[in-house]
């Protein structure tokens, strides 16, 4: 009955701290602008469907697609096994859903053929990061935080397909020794072989069993809670931010309304614009992005690669996608503590722009949408970039020299360079 | 020229329309490279018998260049501009010489009141292939030559558009060969973004170095482009790496003009 209420209050008190942390970051998305991603309802579910769930864009690397996989399925199935926990867990019962019979074996015989899978694939991510440091995983930006952040998961999700086996392993030897409670029920495929590694004593077994058993779900709860902490984030977020992904052609970039009225209104001076959201243009700090840029900054999970696609990237220059990203998150996220601390009016100095991401950084990209294309989740740096350059233009006129002389030519020639206008059609009248 | 190219402003002076509107864009108006590309464009036109037309001295920069660096407002007054002389026109069908006009055209101008049915030089030559207007004979034979083509991102990536390129050298009977990064995974040539009008920031290397050295690696002896910017990004390169003699780089405009003897 004790280990029942303890059970209860771990698991209420690790939904209520998980529920305050995932609203506040719902709080930080709904920092951004507003951007309009409910159109085309039934093109978005099979989007989620395919990237998301299909995990589409991961094929293009076969290994890590490969191992991912197992570790995706692996998550969404054994956590299957999880109910049941739960169940166990609150009412002192083992193993309810044993009622199933020739199912229930076959459940939990795939659970541990999956979590061996899980488990081998995390020790290959492992040396993957830490003894071939594989160059996707290095960088400016992976510094020691996201480095550990990336080891403590990997780390953990071993530990909990571990406890997770060790557990099956006493269990079905306290099975075959006819231990009370222990009643026949599952199947045993990998555990099997961790059997002849455990003591023989009833007793000792039990204690192993439970131990386990407490170590996996309060494992299992704590991961949980580290989730708004971390890059792992993304496995609740790559739904929703491929869902409300861009559906237009990437070469598309969003036409200001803002600016169209002060356009329509120099072009023709009797026309009177709508009412639109006043501001600046372009963005200068996390806030003035969309809730979609914000979401993306979340989704991120830092796998690199959109930046080992970036061709600025590729020829050394400074520009990394994936920094761009994990800077909008980390920026939205001190606003979001600067205002839990000091009210939704406070100022910390600081921007986006220069405080995290600098000119040199956003002047270096080519807009070649390399980077858009190889995210997994649907994340788009090229937005972000353009909504800073955005602001460096028309807020503050502060473009490279050579830039300003090119708009300086389509002002005054209409054209790029500074040919005259009267020139235009020479071509026909010149050459072969 | 042996012909003459019709302008719109001719056509409506003829009460006439055409079937569709060449926008040539500004690099294919001025750049000495690219202009050759414009006119292979025509004399392909010209050649099939579609009644096309130019606007000549009346078209302007689509804005382009000044959107992707930032400058929205620069943009917007371009477009709205372009678009009062093409509905004014009333232009239903534009191909354009350049996959970044193309984007712009397609993609930007709708939202502003100009739609039109948009498609990029290598679209059309697809089209005339398989309607059986345009075939690859007469000229020059590319038979079995070694050819790689660059994707530009405006039209690849951008838009999705990988076959219509490719069809067009399939035609060659020539030998395709593929860099390693191409198609969707296709690496820039660094131009984008309003790069061209810039220097790149400091790196260890300039990025249409980067894609020339890959392209040489698949041996080629043409590489071919289907953007202005691209050809002068990859031109540099090929100089740079003094393989002007071996390796031509040419527009696939070019070499339909070539191979049908135009």
């Amino acid at each position: 009955m004790v280990a029942q209420i303890l059970f209860l209050v771990i698991t209420l008190a690790a939904i209520a701290l998980f529920t305050f942390n995932f609203r506040k970051i719902i709080r930080n998305i709904r920092l951004g602008k507003s951007a309009d991603r409910n159109d085309q309802p039934q093109k978005r579910l099979l989007t989620m469907l395919r990237v998301a769930f299909g995990q589409s864009k991961m094929v293009v690397r076969p290994i890590p697609a490969f191992l991912h996989f197992f570790v995706y399925i692996g998550f969404v199935i054994i956590n299957i096994e999880v109910v049941e926990i739960m169940i166990d867990g609150l009412f002192g019962t083992h193993r309810i859903f044993n009622g199933l019979g020739g199912l229930y074996n076959f459940l939990i015989g795939s659970f541990e053929i999956l979590a061996l899978t899980v488990w081998v694939s995390c020790a290959i991510f492992l040396v993957r990061r830490n003894i071939l440091k594989l160059k996707r995983f290095r960088g400016v930006e992976m510094t020691n935080w996201p480095k550990s952040d990336a080891n403590y998961i990997l780390i953990t999700e071993i530990l909990l397909m571990s406890a997770f086996l060790l557990m099956n392993a006493a269990d079905a030897k306290l099975q075959i020794l006819g231990s009370t409670h222990y009643t026949l029920a599952g199947a045993f495929p990998v555990s099997q072989y961790l059997m002849d590694l455990l003591p023989s004593s009833e007793n000792a077994l039990i204690a192993i069993e439970r131990v386990c058993w407490w170590f996996h779900i309060i494992g299992i709860l704590a991961f949980l809670n580290y989730l708004p902490y971390s890059k792992h984030f993304h496995i609740l977020f790559a739904f929703p931010n491929t869902y409300f992904s861009n559906l237009e052609p990437k070469g598309a970039f969003t036409n200001m309304a803002s600016v169209t009225n002060e356009v329509k209104a120099m072009l023709d001076p009797s026309f009177v614009p709508a009412e639109t959201e006043p501001g600046k243009f372009g963005a200068k700090d996390a806030t003035d992005l969309t809730w979609v840029n914000l979401m993306n900054a979340y989704t991120c999970t830092e796998c690199g690669r959109c930046t080992s696609v970036c061709p600025a990237n590729i020829t050394g220059k400074l520009l990394s996608p994936r920094k761009i990203m994990m800077d909008t998150r980390d920026r939205i996220t001190e606003i979001g503590k600067n205002i839990d601390k000091n009210g939704v009016e406070h100022q910390d100095g600081k921007a986006l722009l220069d405080d995290y991401i600098t000119r040199e950084e956003i002047w270096a990209c080519t807009s070649c949408n390399a980077c858009v294309e190889a995210c997994p989740v649907n994340i788009d740096p090229l937005q972000i970039i353009t909504e800073l350059r955005r602001f460096a233009v028309m807020e503050e006129s502060q473009a490279p020299a050579s830039v300003n002389a090119m708009m300086g030519n389509i002002e005054n020639n209409q054209a790029p360079w500074k040919y005259s206008p009267a020139d235009r059609f020479n071509w026909a009248n010149e050459g072969n | 020229m042996e012909f003459k190219v019709p302008t719109m402003a001719e056509l409506m002076a003829a009460g006439e329309e055409p079937e569709i509107l060449f926008w040539v864009g500004c690099a294919g108006s001025y750049d000495e490279r690219a202009q050759k590309i414009t006119r292979d464009i025509c004399k392909i036109l010209h050649h099939v018998g579609i009644k096309y037309a130019v606007l000549g001295t009346e078209e302007s920069c689509t804005g382009d260049p000044a959107k992707r660096a930032g400058n929205e407002f620069l943009f917007q007054m371009q477009a709205m501009t372009n678009i009062e002389v093409l509905n004014a026109y009333n232009i239903k069908k534009i191909v354009t010489g350049c996959p970044h006009c193309f984007n712009t055209i397609k993609n930007e101008y709708p939202g502003l009141g100009g739609t039109y049915d948009v498609i990029h030089h290598t679209q059309l030559i697809q089209d005339l292939i398989n309607e059986g207007k345009l075939k690859a004979e007469g000229g020059e034979s590319f038979k079995g030559k070694k050819i790689t083509y660059h994707d530009p991102c405006y039209l690849g990536r951008g838009n999705g558009i990988y076959e219509a390129p490719r069809k067009a050298l399939e035609v060659l009977d020539a030998q395709l060969v593929e860099m390693k990064r191409c198609k969707s995974n296709g690496l820039c040539c660094g131009a984008g973004g309003a790069q061209m009008f810039k220097e790149p920031e400091k790196g260890k290397k300039d990025i249409n170095v980067e894609r020339i050295d890959e392209a040489l690696e698949t041996n080629p002896q043409f590489i071919a482009a289907g953007c202005p910017f691209c050809m002068t990004m990859l031109s540099d390169g090929i100089k740079l790496k003094d393989k002007e003699q071996e390796v031509k780089v040419l527009d696939i405009a070019e070499i339909t003009a070539r191979a049908n003897g135009l």
